[in-house]
């Protein structure tokens, strides 16, 4: 019953919680749009759902987003002391190719994303058959140990939200 | 008191947002590489902007700056990863970038490269 | 105090859109003229936004989210136009 109301439970409570601040006040009438915001629009782009991501661990994601936000604030700062005090010529960019097994393509772009706001890395491509990042470093010393710390500290965790 | 400390708060972050809005664009004037460029408006700005838009939503006690910063958060690895492709379409000689794993292409390579 | 800052942060910012400006006029390449330009919008939701604070409404929050919008999709459609020639297939 519930399952058929709500076909799509976080994408229903993620674009109820965007109208409710999009409108920015608590009221009755707002609480009644959402709701079937909430309810319709999962049901209209039901289509374009063919493969939900399905997620094990709902309440680790919260843990990883926190993760990542502190991991984006203490790699904003690297990178504005390699922009202000690195000389130029001394900054060693490189490529660097990460293999991945993620299961789904939600988690690989979560993954992607993630990378791009932290330490320093930026994704550049993926590879044709979905099995490994191509990603870009700003100043690496030791492109192993980054390719190690991506592997460990994100796709681990993400490995374990995503079934 | 309290107000004191949220003066105080907000405006830490209006001058931590004010830097490193700063140092973004800056980065874009001074890294040399086109790759490299990439990453000060990614990083640098967006923290900026993210600094400035959290004090908005303290000092205004509003909950809609939220949303500008979420979105902003979204897009940012997005508009890099699309810069990214089209710099490794045409400025990148496909010999500085390594294989992918299990011998596959990358998905943006140029078709000259798949030839071989 | 605030005010302090307020106009430390709106006098970074404009200094930032200023080298954003000098960038795109005299950019290497094409990627850099749209990062410039990705990056001006950025710099420009940021002072709208301090505008807001400093005027003390609220109205400013849209501006700023429909510009966030457009900086979004006109910054992709310019990448997906060096990319394949053409932005809708």
């Amino acid at each position: 019953m519930i399952a058929k109301i709500f076909p799509h439970p976080y994408l229903s409570l993620t674009l109820g919680v965007l109208w409710m601040l999009l409108v920015n006040r608590l009221a009755v009438g707002s609480l009644v749009m959402a709701t079937i915001l909430a309810i319709a629009i999962p049901h209209i782009s039901a289509a374009y759902w063919p493969a939900r991501p399905r997620l094990v661990r709902p309440m680790a994601l919260l843990g990883y987003i926190g993760l990542v936000l502190h991991d984006v604030v203490v790699s904003s700062f690297a990178v504005a002391k390699i922009i202000l005090f690195m000389p130029p010529a001394q900054i060693k960019s490189a490529f660097i190719t990460v293999p991945i097994d993620l299961p789904s393509p939600e988690a690989i772009t979560l993954l992607a994303g993630t990378i791009t706001m932290t330490p320093g890395t930026l994704t550049v491509d993926i590879a044709a058959d979905g099995r490994s990042l191509l990603i870009h470093s700003l100043h690496a010393p030791d492109q192993g140990a980054i390719r190690d710390e991506i592997k460990s500290r994100y796709e681990a965790r993400l490995k374990r939200i995503f079934a | 008191m309290i107000g004191t400390a949220l003066d105080l708060i907000i405006a830490a972050l209006l001058v931590l947002g004010g830097i490193f809005g700063l140092i973004g664009s800056f980065g874009l004037l001074r890294l040399r590489d086109a790759m490299q460029r990439l990453h000060a408006p990614t990083k640098a700005s967006t923290v900026g902007l993210g600094a400035v838009l959290i004090a908005s939503a303290i000092a205004g006690g509003s909950w809609q700056e939220v949303l500008v910063t979420l979105f902003i958060f979204l897009t940012a690895p997005l508009t890099a990863l699309y810069l990214a492709k089209t710099l490794i379409h045409g400025h990148i000689n496909p010999s500085d970038v390594p294989p992918a794993a299990n011998g596959a292409q990358w998905a943006a390579q140029p078709p000259v490269a798949q030839k071989q | 105090m605030i005010a302090l800052a307020l106009n430390f942060a709106i006098g970074c910012f404009a200094v930032a859109l200023l080298l954003n400006l000098w960038r795109l006029a005299f950019a290497p390449t094409n990627t850099d003229r749209i990062l410039a330009v990705d990056t001006m919008v950025v710099n420009i939701i940021a002072l709208i936004v301090l505008y807001g604070i400093k005027t003390a409404s609220g109205i400013n929050f849209e501006a700023a989210l429909l510009l966030a919008f457009t900086g979004f999709a006109s910054t992709i459609a310019f990448a997906k136009y060096l990319l394949r020639g053409s932005i809708i297939e």
